[in-house]
């Protein structure tokens, strides 16, 4: 069986490191930071589905702007938002948006699943780009950055990017603890047996209908939590966030990163915005900047056939020769 | 005769979408691979239209280039990728597909920028038939029915009536059984492929004086082309005709009706019948 999380040694370590990185960082790298650990989340509440649950969303992206858009709604235009209101009603709106859909989509299988989520994304994608809800294409800027105050006290200033990256930190960490012990929990167990065996899970008297559309739920609020986040750090939303552009993109993070490990989405994050920025970066690339995507789109090609289990694939064979010392490589 | 014309619309633009979901969900069912650049070869083939009708002066030239050029990227693509593809999960075949998507919108924003361009309608149908004093119908739109329709026909007879049509649905229905009856079944996976990219690139192609020719419009109609394969079922082309009409009747009244909403309807539409038939309508349970 593949593990679905790193060693807990290693895991610390890099806490650890990532808790040290603003330190030695300038501000630019402290926000790329800032900005991996949100995809990360990103990727992770996907990996739920696809990885975890069997669940091929191609509209993960829709989840992640409903949040970030509900952010930019409730926000009073010239005061900060509390975040201790706005983050569970952001997420609460994404989970609503995925128990919706999800009522619809959880009852198809295979390539009928990839077609609907998305068609239900490009749906949210029209309602803000089409209508004036969302101040239609022209999205919305989000001019003061939500507060983090509890009764006066204060323990992190959004305003500030070093700030902000512990509370990326914070919700990277929290998140990734938490699906680990979901996985493990008879929720996790069951979904991966509906996974591998649908049938059978029902025939033995799971409620696959009601756990697959909890793991939907779960994954679109998580997804909300990123966007939110997201929302907070640019402090500009419009409807290419929740375009479906935004679904391929995460759904890579997750291959790129190896599927089914949590690790993997992390790794997936980081690889990507690495790639981005190396690709989009003038002094590398030229005039090619401009066009990156066109060296991304042949990258992606390029790892489906030749990397099928990503970058946590590769070290599920160090670390199973680590745990084994008899096996034969 | 205001609604005349809407239904014109309607139909015109439910039969391009016939001819593009029918590819789709042809490529689909027979070589189980889910092709997301289906859209590209929309987009491509609109832009070889417009490049080629600058180049060579001549619409009529320019659309049987278009499809030989698209038909020979199909090859190449079967042969160097897809074929990879065939048992692998949809998630690998998804994400392959995505990259080119990426890949073909560059090349587009490369060789052609980002600007909307405009394609001469050919001036042996640049002319439209009066209905009122004040309404007309642009007879091009009709050429464009007529043609979709007339491709329909080909497929029709193609499928059930023709040796290839034969092979086709053995492969379709069993790779392997067709195999060991002597059918060359890559050879027979390569044509289907690049007939479809040829096909969709037509649908491109004769659409572009309607349409203009513009970033991303590969991908807004792949989406909707997945819509009405959800609708119709998958691998079905009878269903796939049925849920074409309704989504070109849902789209046109809706824009009619509701303007901002008219997107909207198309996605309703299709909620309803996952409720009502989740395999589609053309499928049986």
């Amino acid at each position: 069986m593949t593990p679905i999380s790193l060693p807990r040694p290693i895991l610390l370590l890099a806490v650890v490191a990532l808790a040290l990185f603003p330190l030695a960082a300038s501000t630019f790298y402290v926000q790329l930071g800032a900005k991996i650990m949100i995809l990360a989340i990103f990727a992770l509440s996907l990996d739920l589905l696809v990885g975890h649950s069997g669940m091929i969303s191609f509209g993960h992206a829709a989840y992640f702007g409903v949040a970030a858009y509900a952010l930019a709604l409730i926000s009073p235009k010239y005061e900060a938002a509390n975040l201790w209101l706005t983050l569970p009603a952001a997420m609460g709106v994404s989970a609503l948006a995925a128990l919706i859909i999800g009522f619809f989509v959880v009852r198809t299988t295979g390539v009928y699943f990839i077609m609907v989520t998305l068609a239900f994304a490009q749906m949210l994608y029209a309602v803000f780009h089409d209508t004036k809800a969302g101040g239609g294409s022209d999205g919305i800027y989000i001019y003061v950055r939500p507060e983090l105050a509890l009764a006066g006290w204060k323990p992190l200033d959004l305003e500030n990017p070093t700030q902000f990256y512990y509370l990326a930190l914070i919700f990277l960490i929290v998140v990734y603890v938490f699906l680990n012990r979901v996985l493990q929990a008879t929720f996790g167990r069951a979904l991966a047996g509906i996974r591998l065996n649908e049938q059978r899970m029902r025939s033995i008297g799971f409620p696959v209908f009601a756990y697959k559309l909890g793991a939907f739920v779960l994954a679109g609020a998580l997804a909300g939590l990123a966007g939110y986040l997201a929302a907070c750090q640019f402090g500009f939303v419009n409807p290419d966030i929740l375009a479906w552009q935004q679904s391929g993109i995460v759904l890579m993070m997750v291959i790129l990163g190896g599927m089914g490990r949590l690790h993997g989405a992390v790794l997936g994050a980081f690889s990507y915005v690495v790639l981005q920025e190396a690709l989009s970066a003038p002094p590398l690339v030229g005039a090619y900047a401009k066009h990156w995507q066109l060296a991304l789109g042949g990258l992606i090609v390029l790892i489906v056939l030749s990397l099928p289990r990503g970058i946590g694939g590769l070290l599920d064979g160090t670390l199973r020769r680590k745990n084994r010392p008899g096996e034969i490589p | 005769m205001f609604y005349l014309i809407q239904l014109l619309n309607a139909v015109q633009y439910g039969l391009l979408l016939f001819l593009l979901s029918s590819g789709l969900t042809l490529i689909f069912g027979i070589l189980g691979v889910i092709n997301l650049a289906h859209g590209s070869f929309y987009m491509i083939g609109a832009y070889l239209a417009y490049w080629l009708a600058k180049l060579t002066g001549n619409f009529w030239l320019a659309i049987p280039l278009a499809i030989a050029i698209a038909f020979a990227i199909g090859l190449v693509l079967e042969i160097a990728l897809i074929r990879r593809l065939y048992r692998r999960d949809h998630l690998y075949q998804v994400l392959l597909t995505f990259g080119l998507i990426l890949v073909f919108e560059e090349l587009r924003s490369i060789f052609f920028g980002d600007e909307v361009h405009g394609v001469a309608t050919p001036k042996l149908l640049d002319f439209s038939i009066p209905l009122t004093d004040t309404l007309s119908y642009p007879v091009y739109r009709l050429f464009v029915t007529v043609v979709c329709l007339a491709i329909a026909a080909l497929l029709y007879w193609t499928i059930y009536k023709t040796r290839i049509g034969m092979m086709i649905r053995a492969g379709n229905s069993n790779r392997e059984m067709a195999a060991s009856l002597g059918i060359n079944v890559p050879l027979l996976f390569t044509g289907v492929f690049a007939a479809g990219m040829a096909l969709t690139a037509l649908a491109g192609a004769i659409a572009a004086p309607i349409s203009s020719v513009f970033p991303g419009m590969g991908n807004q109609i792949l989406i909707i082309c997945f819509v009405v394969v959800v609708i119709g079922g998958i691998g079905s082309i009878n269903g796939a005709l049925i849920a074409s009409l309704a989504i070109g009747f849902a789209d046109t009244l809706g824009k009619v009706i509701a303007a901002e909403y008219s997107a909207i309807a198309v996605y309703l539409v299709m909620a309803l019948i996952l409720l009502w038939r989740p395999q589609g309508i053309g499928n049986q349970a």
